[in-house]
């Protein structure tokens, strides 16, 4: 990485800059219980991870004993919260400057460990190894820098979606993050630090050095200082951005007065580098030649890269090191390079969290025995800095402290996630319907919702715990904190990866949870619920006295009815809020009626006519009315047609959707007064799993492993998913490989008048996939 | 390839269907350099010399009786070919360059001498041809024969390979070239030439897949070529001329420069199997202000044309393994006088190949193009 250049820069790097006061809660948090600590250190970054456990509340329901008849309230269950202890990586990122300050801050607050060793990586271990054991009072533990970028480099692969980017200049939105694909090998890393390293990853432990070239960001520097007597790394990025190439280059044109047509050579192709620097007794402008350089080295660096990919028949290849670490300007370059190269068969891949390869592979060299791979993580976008743009220019947000301490941090999850096998193309398959760093409308609209309801959001949080008298004062917190990251999105809008409504979500709950209000609505979800089961045998009745014909499109009413009983929906949450008792004949007044805006109720009502299902998986969304009075009636439908029903729910709380815990409790209860759903469940023919996620949206790539086995195991042909947020948001064209049924009640005025509806339009899409076998069966 | 034509010749001034008037000239019009041969009749009989016009006597008898013209004109008098047969005319093959800056006077000099009254046809090739097309039209009302600069290099190198170099073989290879002390040059000749990749490394560089004389393609390229080398070291040293530059290289040490695996690791990198003496960053060391402060130009000019000729070496070698071919022959003017970048060359291939490439070099090395562009001229006779 670049020397910072100072105005006292005469006095070395080890004398420290003791002015900075850390704020402990900022920065190196959850020190107190901090283990496994590795350290990468650079030309003039430092990275630090640790591995620390992160209590936090979390609502937990409970079912009251109903038998003692004790229970002096009419709740049906009771909401209890509760200390849970989860993992967190912390990686943070600062200039080699404060190292000293740093080390005497984690020496400060570490309290109990039995941490003995430090592994460090990264060319700058040495230098400060001494400085390392004395402060910290731990052996210094070296590891291979490739083999640490390497296991970083799967790590992020691996747990951060839309880990990965194409950078394209002159467009809409620079940073195109990439789907995950579901197997990560094998790829080509080039890492260009002084010189470039060309490496081959085949799987988790096996990667070779394929080649490389001495020709990298050390000639950039070296040469470049060389050239206009200009000390920084940065201050060379700076002037080759201003400079213009062509007064050095010999070009094409200048050979041959225009391009060379046989050969498909343009005339503004540079024939020569620093051609012109020769013949010419002029002199050159230190911007055209730092641009020259830059032309040179990062073409050269892209044809190396291409000539590799080619050998060893690799499509998939990201560069990272100190000369890309997110500089536009090489970005750009290297880009451009790759694509002249290969034609556009090859993309040149870059990371957003590239800096922490290192620290993050030498944190896992040193955790081995906790086995880190075994668990799926993710990225914490509350305690996370976010991608930011180097380039001061370009990024208006500034951060605490001048940008110098930037942070990752990741959670444990508790389950492991992997894809739904039912997805037709694994590797193709976006969840979210609208990216909103393309759609700058969307996002400016998105954002705005957002920034508008937090005020609603902070009262909800500050309502469900009224016996905190300091809910307020965190509630507070949150709000400041979620509205700085709306802030940075609407500038940064590749922050964290894809922009869409389901990350704005999930950072949503991640604030809150770091607020300790592990559930906002669990006293809402409570009364609701309790409310809805009252109507439950007499909706059942109803629908029973019905015609079967009637019934199935009752049923289909239903849960669509149900469905507007979403406090995520702004449109909603006001009616609720002004009027509890709006009721659920209400809700299917409000409904469209049919032809629905998106309307495939005839295909399906002809399916119905034909056999059962196998195996139905069913993901659900809200509680009280939704679950059950819409879907709990309809899943028992499908229950007495023969056939088998998975009810997927969320595993931790998002809004007012009903978790995999209120589920279990729900469905107890309308088993007891059910006997169809009583002896479903007895004989295994409805089970409930938990999804893995905590969004009010759907990511079916990354789902709970047990999850994934019961889809295989029950040959599941059919998948319905309900609400806005699953449906619509996210999943609207996602591609199974079984028939499907997506159902939703759009509860926003402007995603209505987007897709050419208006509110409370329904969307009723049923799906058969097309295979040879069925369009052969069509075909006259 | 051109065969010596049966039958007696008429004189030029006949204007016979099959031979070409004199003077025979091929061009190579470069972006550094002009490539000029010229071929000089030896078998002038008494009668011809007397019908010969003046003008054309004076043009012989300048090229052939001069070793420089002008400041930077030269003859490469070493390289002649003497006693050539072409087109059933005798004579001896001249090697002429001359910077591409010079060509505004070249073609003054073309107009002085009233060159377009000899009623010749005029080939050339390289992207000069393109470029000064209008001039030589508007200035010397010489019209040009336009020839791609490829099939020229082609066409030019494996008729020199076939006429041998006044009877010794035109190729040559270095022997042992991993190790400086055994390492001895050898000559040879390109007898069943191909596939072969060809790397021509003019200003920048071009590299070709070649299978027959008729059929090659253009691998890839690099900017970073002669011209990098030359314009770098202009500025980083001062110098003007690639024989300066050139010169300063020889007595330069690049290891002051380049950072070297050693300088890293302390060491080989054993875990990638890099040698300690590799360089892991050129011009590495510059990135220090004391190191920038306290170097020569002489190391500066060794790193530059180690940092370019070993990147060649590099991307010619991966090219050869991505087209399976075996023989890299390295041409171009890069390599005049340029025993560092040959031999550096021909121990990059021989290395990094384990042994698989061997790189050859040929004598004329930028002077193909221009035999090429001659030879266009009796190709294109009988067209109508």
């Amino acid at each position: 990485m670049a020397e910072f250049v100072r105005v006292d820069s005469s006095t070395s790097s080890h004398t420290m800059d003791k002015s900075i006061i850390l704020p402990p809660d900022e920065i190196f948090r959850n020190l107190e219980n901090a283990k496994r600590f590795a350290i990468d250190i650079g030309g003039s970054l430092t990275k630090l991870a640790y591995y620390s456990t992160v209590q936090h509340k979390v609502a937990k329901v409970r079912s009251f004993d109903h038998t003692s008849k004790e229970a002096t309230n009419d709740n049906l269950y009771e909401i209890s919260v509760q200390e849970e202890v989860t993992a967190r990586l912390h990686f943070i990122k600062f200039e080699n400057a404060y190292i000293e300050t740093c080390l005497d801050f984690i020496k400060d607050h570490l309290v109990n460990t039995d941490t003995k060793v430090i592994k460090a990586t990264g060319g700058g271990a040495h230098k400060f190894k001494e400085l390392i054991e004395r402060k910290l009072g731990l052996k210094v533990d070296k590891e291979d820098e490739m083999t640490c970028l390497i296991k970083g480099c799967n790590f992020v692969l691996r747990n951060i979606p839309h880990e990965a980017f194409v950078f394209a200049k002159h467009t809409e939105s620079e940073y195109r993050f990439q789907t995950t694909q579901p197997d990560i090998f094998p790829y080509l890393l080039v890492n260009i630090g002084s010189g470039v390293s060309i490496v081959k990853v085949e799987s988790e432990d096996k990667f070779e050095r394929i080649g490389g070239s001495s020709i990298g960001g050390g000639t950039f520097w070296g040469l470049g200082a060389l050239l206009t007597k200009t000390k920084g790394f940065d201050e060379l990025l700076q002037l080759a951005s201003k400079g213009q190439h062509t007064s050095v280059d010999m070009l094409v044109k200048d050979i041959y007065g225009g391009s060379y047509g046989s050969l498909g050579l343009t005339g503004d192709l540079i024939a020569s580098s620093f051609g012109k620097s020769a013949t010419a007794d002029k002199e050159f402008s230190k911007e055209d030649m730092a641009k020259s350089l830059l032309h040179m080295i990062s073409n050269d660096i892209g044809q190396l890269a291409c000539l590799y990919a080619k050998m060893h028949n690799l499509s998939r290849v990201y560069f990272g090191g100190f000369f890309i670490r997110g500089h536009p300007v090489t970005m750009h370059t290297i880009t451009y390079s790759i694509n002249f190269f290969t034609k556009g068969e090859v993309q040149a891949l870059f990371l957003r969290h590239e800096g922490y390869l290192g620290a993050i592979g030498a944190f896992l060299k040193g955790a081995e025995e906790d086995n880190p791979n075994q668990y799926s993580w993710g990225e914490n976008y509350a305690g996370s800095s976010g991608l930011m743009s180097v380039s001061p220019d370009m990024n208006p947000m500034q951060r605490a402290r001048s940008g110098t301490f930037d942070m990752l941090e990741m959670d444990r999850l508790e389950r492991k996630l992997v894809n739904l096998p039912l997805l037709q193309d694994a590797s193709s398959y976006i969840p979210d319907t609208v990216d909103l760093i393309e759609d700058a409308p969307a996002r400016e609209y998105w954002l705005f919702c957002f920034e508008e309801a937090l005020d609603g959001v902070v009262k909800r949080a500050v309502a469900s715990q009224p016996d905190m008298p300091e809910a307020a004062e965190r509630a507070e917190k949150f709000r400041q904190k979620y509205r700085h990251k709306l802030q940075t999105l609407r500038h940064q809008p590749f922050a964290y990866g894809s922009l869409t409504v389901r990350s704005l979500l999930d950072t949503r709950e991640h604030c809150l949870n770091e607020f300790n209000f592990p559930d906002p609505y669990c006293k809402i979800k409570q009364q609701e619920n309790d409310m809805a089961l009252k109507y439950y045998q007499k909706a059942v009745k109803a629908l029973d006295g019905l015609s079967w014909e009637q019934r199935q499109f009752a049923l289909v009413r239903g849960v669509l009815a149900g469905n507007v009983f979403d406090w995520g929906a702004k449109a909603v949450s006001d009616v609720l809020e002004s009027d509890p008792e709006f009721g659920f004949e209400q809700a299917k007044r409000q409904l469209e009626e049919r032809p629905w805006l998106v309307d495939s109720y005839d295909q399906w009502f002809e399916r119905l006519k034909g056999p059962p299902h196998k195996c139905a998986l069913f993901f659900v969304d809200n509680s009280g009315v939704d679950i059950i009075l819409g879907v709990m009636p309809f899943v028992r439908e499908l229950l007495s047609r023969g056939t088998e029903v998975v009810l997927a729910s969320n595993s931790g709380p998002a809004l007012n959707d009903v978790t995999n815990g209120e589920l279990q409790i729900l469905t107890e209860s309308i088993a007891a007064m059910d006997p169809v759903i009583q002896s479903s469940l007895e004989e295994d023919r409805l089970i409930l799993v938990q999804s893995g996620s905590s969004s009010p949206c759907l990511d079916l790539s990354r789902l709970d492993k047990v999850l994934a086995m019961v889809v295989r195991e029950r040959n599941i042909d059919l998948v319905i998913i309900e609400g806005m947020g699953r449906a619509i948001h996210t999943n609207y064209y996602a591609m199974l490989s079984c028939e499907s049924l997506k159902m939703a009640v759009i509860k926003n005025s402007w995603l209505a008048d987007r897709l050419g509806g208006k509110l409370f339009s329904v969307v009723f899409k049923y799906e058969v996939p097309i295979t040879d076998h069925i369009s052969a069966a069509l075909t006259p | 390839m051109l065969k010596a034509r049966t039958g007696p010749e008429s004189p030029q001034f006949n204007k016979p269907l099959h031979l070409k008037a004199f003077p025979w000239f091929g061009m190579d019009i470069g972006g550094t350099l002009v490539k000029l041969v010229y071929f000089e009749p030896v078998d002038i009989t008494a009668e011809e010399e007397q019908e010969e016009v003046e003008n054309l006597k004076s043009i012989r008898r300048y090229l052939t009786s001069n070793v420089a013209y002008g400041k930077t004109g030269v003859r490469d008098v070493h390289l002649e070919l003497r006693n050539l047969t072409m087109c059933g005319r005798t004579g001896n093959l001249h090697f002429i360059r001359f910077p591409t800056q010079a060509m505004p006077r070249f073609i003054q000099m073309g107009r002085d001498k009233n060159f377009s009254s000899l009623h010749t046809t005029l080939c050339a090739t390289g992207g000069g041809a393109y470029k000064f097309e209008n001039e030589f039209r508007s200035m010397a009302d010489l019209e040009l024969l336009k020839l791609d600069e490829l099939d020229c290099l082609i066409r030019g190198l494996l008729y020199v390979d076939r006429v041998s170099f006044n009877g010794h073989p035109e190729g040559y290879y270095f022997e042992n070239p991993s190790d400086t002390q055994s390492c001895v040059k050898k000559t040879c000749t390109l007898d069943n030439p191909f596939p072969m990749l060809l790397v021509n490394i003019g200003s920048g560089v071009s590299i070709l897949a070649v299978y027959s004389e008729n059929d090659y393609k253009r691998v890839t390229g690099t900017s970073l070529g002669g011209g990098t080398f030359l314009g770098l070291c202009c500025l980083l040293t001062g110098c003007e001329t690639f024989e300066e530059a050139l010169e300063m290289a020889s007595k330069g040490d690049s290891t002051n420069v380049d950072k070297l695996v050693k300088d890293i690791y302390g060491g080989d990198y054993e875990r990638f199997g890099l040698q300690g003496s590799a360089v892991a960053s050129s011009f590495g060391h510059m990135m220090s202000k004391e190191k920038r402060d306290s170097i020569s130009k002489e190391d500066l000019a060794k790193a530059t044309l180690v940092t370019i000729t070993n990147n060649i070496g590099s991307i010619a070698r991966m090219c050869a393994v991505n087209e399976k071919i075996e023989r890299v022959v390295f041409v171009g003017n890069f390599l005049r006088i340029n025993t560092v970048s040959t031999k550096l060359l021909a121990y990059a291939m021989d290395f990094w190949s384990k042994g698989q490439l061997r790189a050859l070099f040929l004598e004329h090395e930028g002077y193909f193009g221009a035999v090429g562009a001659l030879l266009e001229l009796h190709k294109t006779t009988e067209d109508p």
